[in-house]
């Protein structure tokens, strides 16, 4: 895909962020969300709370335009998926478009039917090759690890938003304004940090 | 300037700009925000009340006293205020009364799909339709001003789509002003709803809605969009994005409100369009009444159910993938134009392998886990309850044989008892839903003596909604300090002798305590108390515990407690070839409910693990 230019970009981009309840995906959603609106975008964010928040999948969605009616994707509308955690890329992948960009990171969290040895869990060559029926581009990125390194597995939300930005080539200023906004003060330098970090990755694929 | 607001806060801001100065309500998937973000406003009242009857009432108390007030309440939330809903609809107010009904379509957290609408019929009251955040904000100011022109209470229906869904919304920062200068209205011809008065006012709301509907043909809430004659669509509430998503030739008829309808701009669009359809979620609300002008709508409707919608389903909720297809399927789009892919249905053979579930679960250190591995072990017939600990239900627990509503359980449970049933029935509620509509049903078991073992699992708390205050926790929706209700002398009040109170975790103990009780007749009730385990003090208390290799030989017994933190290890035990068990430290909060289940000792206690990590040996218990 060729570099956009935000200051004159007036198409439509469908957001996925999918995983599992509690791991900071509603936040990564919102600051996303914020990005577009200081890019003088239409924004609609999309979720579901309540009983999915119990360890269930968890599926936020966001959309910028110039003007967003539905709030919600359908399936196969989606154009990037950011997901938290391996399964749940595959649970949604149908709501992507042909080609759409993964950015998945390298987490599993087991459910509760592999737990009890009913089910198994695939294996990272199992999802992407379940993936190339809809795209090849996928990146794998070791979130979690990473913010592990840092301290504070909480983080992993905005590694992979900075991950995310360096994919789509966001202005820095931008997404850290959207941070601030939306991060408690003491926690906004280890965010920058975390920022960063997913920003500088070196992923080939991008 | 701009703000992102999701539409439960838009409402919020909405009431609190158009001066309302009560809200009363009670939590509710996707209505509970509504009422959090209230509260945080100056000038206002918030509470949760007990239950959603409770919240009307009071919010009716507020407007006869010349206040604007409002509640907020999920869809089957207006079940239980039905009964309030259908007198204030017949007094009519003082000052403005908002009820705003948040439904479930595809019930992402509820019990049951309904559409909301129908009650604003059935109760001859208004009721507005927002499809974004910034509809949610206007139409919650146009809902006050409109009560009081109509002297009526409104209802603003919003769905799960329009709750959670942030998008920007303009809002004005002013506060219009509040009144506090007024005497109590005395007006008992008007608010005692004897039959003598009530006669007189049926006649006068069934006028009120003709005058309504007069001044619907005008309200700025509904508008034609005119685009192409080929197709109209009359829409409203979030299938209008569908619509203009899906549809983006067509002309639309954009109801905000959607009750009543406004005739004769239904009959002038209808006749302007060659084609007209109605598109909307759940129920063929507009539809039939569209039908019933006499306005010919296209699509030919099912003869066998005639109920049902013609076009678009009536059950779940729908997403332009639904839209589109079903229009295709009716003939109103071709399946594919040039190169636009957008929702095209592909084979897709994407399941080369198997994607295992991820049901919800109660989570790592749920105190409601140690009741229900009893009652699974014990295989007592459970009548569950609306909560977190609805979950009991899940495998490998399989702990529950009944859930509908709030409050049913002990009803249910003693129905089953007085017809008869040999069995004993246990029936399981949570604090708040004990608080909710739960005692006059304990009451109900009290007063009539039957067999029935009812058990409160009191998290602290009301949890499924997000940790909401309740009676019980001693602090109100503003955070003032206040009295925390206890829940025993309320049940011994009411006559009932064999109550205990046990720890959540302390399995032993509630399987000691119901076998015994299975030998007794007459009501019983075992409270099991245990802050749940996500509160910011229970957090605090979270030490991850661990399975000692060489004594776990992989019994699975851990496994059958359903904690997310207990997994099968890739180690295997060497003499049965089993895996061993194994604990997830950063999900694992140390309840020690599968410690105390391991036949084995094979898990450390928290003292151990605490002696551990001070430095001093450990030896098995």
């Amino acid at each position: 895909m060729p570099p956009i230019n935000w200051n004159t970009f007036s198409g439509e981009l469908s957001f996925l962020f999918v995983g599992v309840g509690g791991q900071g995906i509603i936040l990564a959603s919102d600051i996303l969300a914020g990005v577009g609106l200081k890019l003088g975008l239409d924004v609609k964010k999309a979720e579901i709370h309540g009983m999915s928040q119990r360890g269930g999948s968890v599926l936020s969605q966001v959309r910028w335009g110039a003007k967003v009616f539905s709030p919600i994707i359908g399936k196969g509308g989606g154009d990037f998926m950011i997901a938290f955690e391996k399964l749940e890329a595959l649970r949604f992948c149908d709501y992507l478009k042909k080609d759409a960009r993964v950015l998945l990171n390298d987490g599993a969290i087991l459910p509760i039917p592999v737990i009890q040895g009913e089910a198994s869990y695939p294996t990272n060559t199992q999802i992407v090759e379940a993936l190339s029926s809809i795209t090849r581009n996928v990146v794998w990125v070791n979130g979690t690890r990473l913010a592990e390194q840092l301290g504070n597995p909480r983080l992993t939300n905005v590694i992979l938003l900075g991950a995310l930005a360096q994919w789509l080539g966001l202005p820095d200023e931008v997404v850290l304004e959207a941070i601030t906004e939306r991060v408690p003060e003491t926690y906004l330098a280890q965010n920058r940090e975390a920022y960063f970090l997913g920003n500088h990755l070196p992923i080939s694929q991008m | 300037m701009k703000r992102l607001l999701s539409g439960n806060e838009a409402v919020a801001r909405g009431a609190w700009e158009a001066g309302a100065v009560v809200g009363s309500a009670y939590p509710g998937t996707p209505s509970t925000e509504i009422m959090e973000t209230f509260a945080l406003f100056p000038g206002v009242y918030a509470e949760w009340a007990t239950n959603e009857k409770v919240a009307l009432d009071v919010v009716v108390g507020a407007a006869y006293a010349g206040r604007r007030a409002f509640t907020a309440m999920k869809h089957v939330g207006l079940n239980v205020a039905a009964d309030a809903l259908f007198y204030v609809s017949m007094t009519g107010i003082e000052a403005g009364l908002v009820i705003v009904s948040a439904d479930d379509p595809s019930m992402h957290s509820s019990q049951n799909e309904q559409d909301n609408r129908q009650y604003a019929r059935f109760a001859r009251i208004p009721c507005l339709d927002p499809s974004d955040s910034q509809e949610a904000y206007d139409f919650m100011i146009t809902a006050f001003t409109l009560s009081e022109q109509f002297d009526t209470p409104v209802m603003l229906r919003m769905t799960t789509r329009v709750c959670h869904t942030s998008s920007p919304v303009e809002v004005s920062e002013e506060r219009m002003t509040v009144s506090t200068e007024r005497k109590y209205p005395r007006n008992p011809g008007k608010y005692i709803m004897v039959p003598a008065n009530a006669r007189r006012h049926h006649a006068w709301i069934e006028d009120r809605m003709i005058k309504i509907s007069r001044f619907s043909e005008t309200f700025s809430g509904n508008r034609v969009e005119m685009r192409s004659a080929h197709l109209g669509i009359i829409t409203g509430g979030i299938a209008y994005q569908y619509a203009r998503e899906v549809f983006p030739e067509a002309s639309i008829l954009k109801l905000g409100m959607v009750y009543p309808l406004p005739v004769e701009m239904i009959r002038n669009f209808a006749n302007s369009v060659e084609k007209l359809i109605v598109l909307e979620e759940l129920d063929p609300f507009i539809e039939e009444q569209v039908r019933l002008m006499g306005v010919e709508v296209f699509g030919s409707r099912p003869t066998e159910y005639p109920a049902n919608k013609s076009i678009f389903p009536v059950v779940g909720e729908l997403d332009p993938f639904v839209v589109f297809h079903s229009a295709v399927a009716a003939g109103l789009l071709p399946r594919s134009q040039g190169d636009e892919v957008r929702w095209k249905e592909e084979k897709r053979e994407i399941r080369f392998v198997d994607i295992p579930d991820r049901p919800p679960v109660l989570c790592p250190g749920c105190p409601h886990r140690g009741a229900f591995y009893v009652l699974h072990k014990l295989g007592l017939p459970v009548n569950g309850d609306i909560g977190c600990y609805t979950l009991g239900m899940t495998s490998p627990l399989n702990a529950m044989d009944t859930c509908g509503c709030m409050g049913a359980s002990v009803g249910v449970a003693h129905g089953a008892a007085v017809a008869g049933d040999a069995e004993r029935h246990v029936a399981v509620m949570g604090d708040s839903t004990f608080f909710h509509t739960g005692m006059p049903a304990l009451l109900n078991v009290a007063y009539n003596q039957s067999d029935v073992l009812t058990i409160i699992m009191d998290n602290r708390v009301t949890g499924m909604t997000g940790h909401q205050d309740n009676p019980g926790t001693g602090k109100t929706l503003q955070g003032k300090e206040t009295v925390a209700v206890e829940i025993e002398p309320i049940v011994q009040a009411m006559g009932i002798t064999r109550v205990k109170t046990v720890k959540g975790y302390d399995v032993k103990e509630i399987e000691r305590t119901i076998k015994g009780w299975l030998k007794m007749k007459g009501p019983a009730v075992l409270i099991t108390r245990e802050e749940c385990a996500l509160l910011p003090s229970a957090r605090k208390r979270w030490i991850p515990l661990r399975v000692i290799p060489g004594l776990c030989n992989g019994c699975t017994l851990c496994f059958r407690v359903g904690c997310p933190a207990i997994s099968q290890s890739p180690e295997m035990d060497p003499v049965h070839q089993r895996p061993l068990a194994q604990i997830d430290p950063l999900l694992c909060t140390g309840c020690e409910i599968c410690a105390q289940i391991c036949p084995r000792n094979a898990i450390l206690l928290r003292s151990q693990v605490e002696m551990e990590t001070s430095g001093d040996e450990y030896a098995p218990h």
